[in-house]
């Protein structure tokens, strides 16, 4: 496969940054999307210049450090897939793609496609947590949790972090990110304790990052990676009103 | 930090203040026109009715302050979380994609302003009833029935004769409804009642309230443009 590239350049967070076009050739359809782009990169590389910043670590889908949005749709649009695990079968030869950073004000772009995302350790930082002490690995069962709890705050848990669903968003809100957060926790005994605290806090450290606000489009849920469902940003709500009226 | 902080300040209690407000505003929505769809019934109906809303004026008036109340709220909030969204995205997307959001639902502060300035004229026309406002040349304050009640009957007859304000009111109205059909539901979410199980049935409900809106408002214009009413 032959493609035309428009990648974002941008040299650090003050600088104008502007789209550069490349060729990738002889791409082979079973190639990862971010293999693809190693590939333009070394030919880059080859040609003496310096190649296009991109975030990766782990390109199985399970980190959440990859963060392109692809001709508009962050992690390109195959559902329930990060980039990292989009393969080039799903483009077609001779086809132009866009590549562009996550845009919000509080996900800075650091260089090229790269941006700063530690606002969710901020937020994460400030409540995303449970600071009982466990001591050893307790028995399975000692804690009873009922299935469709466990399964629920199972699927709140499987959030990446990769910060796909402010990017989608067309007000960069990380209320899905905040609420998968919130309710993993929240949905298990050991949560319960600083349940309410926690949603005030995160809430709280959200807004001061300058993050916008949800209006329920539902664009996050639709990019997510890990298919987190909208009805947690219910269940934030609900707890913010409980924990508010706690203080 | 009490209860007050949290509803001003924080973007989730100002989505509280834009949904209970929604809500209020709904209600009188479709109170309104089961009330006004006694135009349909006749001339002795539709003026019963508005002589009845006169002859109460603390109900009267406590409504009117009421929804002046909720309406500037749901505006300021409007605008406050608008704002703070507009400053989350400087900087756009060279591709733009909807990513699966539907028109009405990125549409809400446009449709939101344009119902705004449409009900800001019916106030005029209809409440307040401007001469100047309703391009037929009389004036609206001077019609008596028989029985020395206001003639609202005769009010919205020669109110809608100008084809187009009457279609203005359509368009109001189809605006009101395509921002009800995505507001309704976002209501319910950002209240926290909207789980998994009962958003396709609250989903529903709205789309169907936004058609029911559109028939029932609509058909009063359309009863006078068609010579079904005179
Ligand atoms: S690189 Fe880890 S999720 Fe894509």
């Amino acid at each position: 496969m032959n493609l035309t590239l428009k990648v974002w350049r941008q040299k650090n967070r003050s600088a104008a940054g502007e789209f550069a076009t490349y060729q990738a050739r002889d791409i082979i359809p079973d190639m990862s999307f971010l293999e693809m782009l190693d590939v333009v990169n070394e030919e880059i590389l080859a040609q003496g210049h310096e190649p296009f910043a991109f975030d990766s670590d782990c390109r199985e889908g399970i980190c959440g450090a990859c963060s392109l949005v692809i001709n508009g749709i962050p992690h390109g649009g195959n559902k329930g897939v990060t980039a990292c695990q989009l393969h080039m079968r799903h483009f077609h030869d001779g086809q132009t793609i866009t590549i562009e950073p996550w845009r919000a004000s509080a996900f800075p772009v650091d260089r090229d496609l790269i941006t700063d995302r530690t606002a969710f350790d901020r937020i994460i930082a400030s409540g995303g947590f449970i600071s009982a002490h466990t001591g050893g690995a307790p028995d399975g069962n000692a804690l009873p949790v009922s299935k469709p709890d466990a399964d629920k705050a199972m699927d709140a848990a499987a959030c990446i972090g990769c910060g796909a669903c402010v990017a989608a968003c067309k007000n960069a809100s990380a209320m899905l990110f905040v609420a998968a957060k919130v309710s993993h926790l929240g949905l298990l005994p050991q949560g319960q304790a600083e349940r309410y605290d926690r949603v005030v806090k995160m809430v709280e450290t959200m807004d001061n990052e300058g993050f916008g606000n949800c209006t329920v489009t539902g664009a996050c849920e639709a990019v997510c990676p890990k298919e987190i469902s909208l009805e947690f940003i219910g269940r934030l709500n609900r707890d913010y009103l409980v924990g508010s009226l706690k203080k | 930090m009490n209860i007050f902080q949290f509803l001003f300040k924080s973007s989730l209690g100002r989505k509280y203040i834009m949904a209970v407000t929604g809500a209020a505003l709904v209600v009188f929505v479709i109170g309104h026109m089961v009330g006004n769809l006694s135009f349909l019934l006749g001339r002795e109906e539709i003026n019963a009715y508005g002589h009845f809303l006169h002859t109460k004026p603390e109900l009267l008036w406590a409504t009117r302050i009421g929804l002046l109340v909720m309406i500037v709220l749901h505006i300021w909030s409007a605008i406050a979380l608008s704002a703070a969204n507009k400053a989350a995205r400087p900087v756009g997307y060279a591709v733009q994609k909807s990513n699966g959001s539907s028109y009405a639902s990125r549409t809400m502060l446009m449709s939101g302003l344009i119902v705004f300035c449409f009900i800001v004229y019916h106030l005029l026309h209809f409440t307040v009833q401007a001469p100047a406002v309703n391009l037929t040349g009389k004036d609206f304050g001077t019609l008596i029935d028989s029985e020395g009640r206001r003639d609202i009957y005769s009010m919205i007859v020669l109110g809608f004769s100008r084809p187009a304000i009457a279609i203005f009111y359509m368009v109001g109205v189809g605006l009101l409804s395509l921002h009800l059909s995505h507001g309704v539901s976002s209501l319910f979410q950002s209240l926290g009642l909207r789980s998994k199980g009962y958003a396709p049935l609250i989903n529903c409900a709205a789309t169907v309230l936004a058609v029911v809106l559109i028939i029932g408002y609509w058909s009063i214009p359309l009863s006078v443009l068609t010579g079904l009413k005179k």
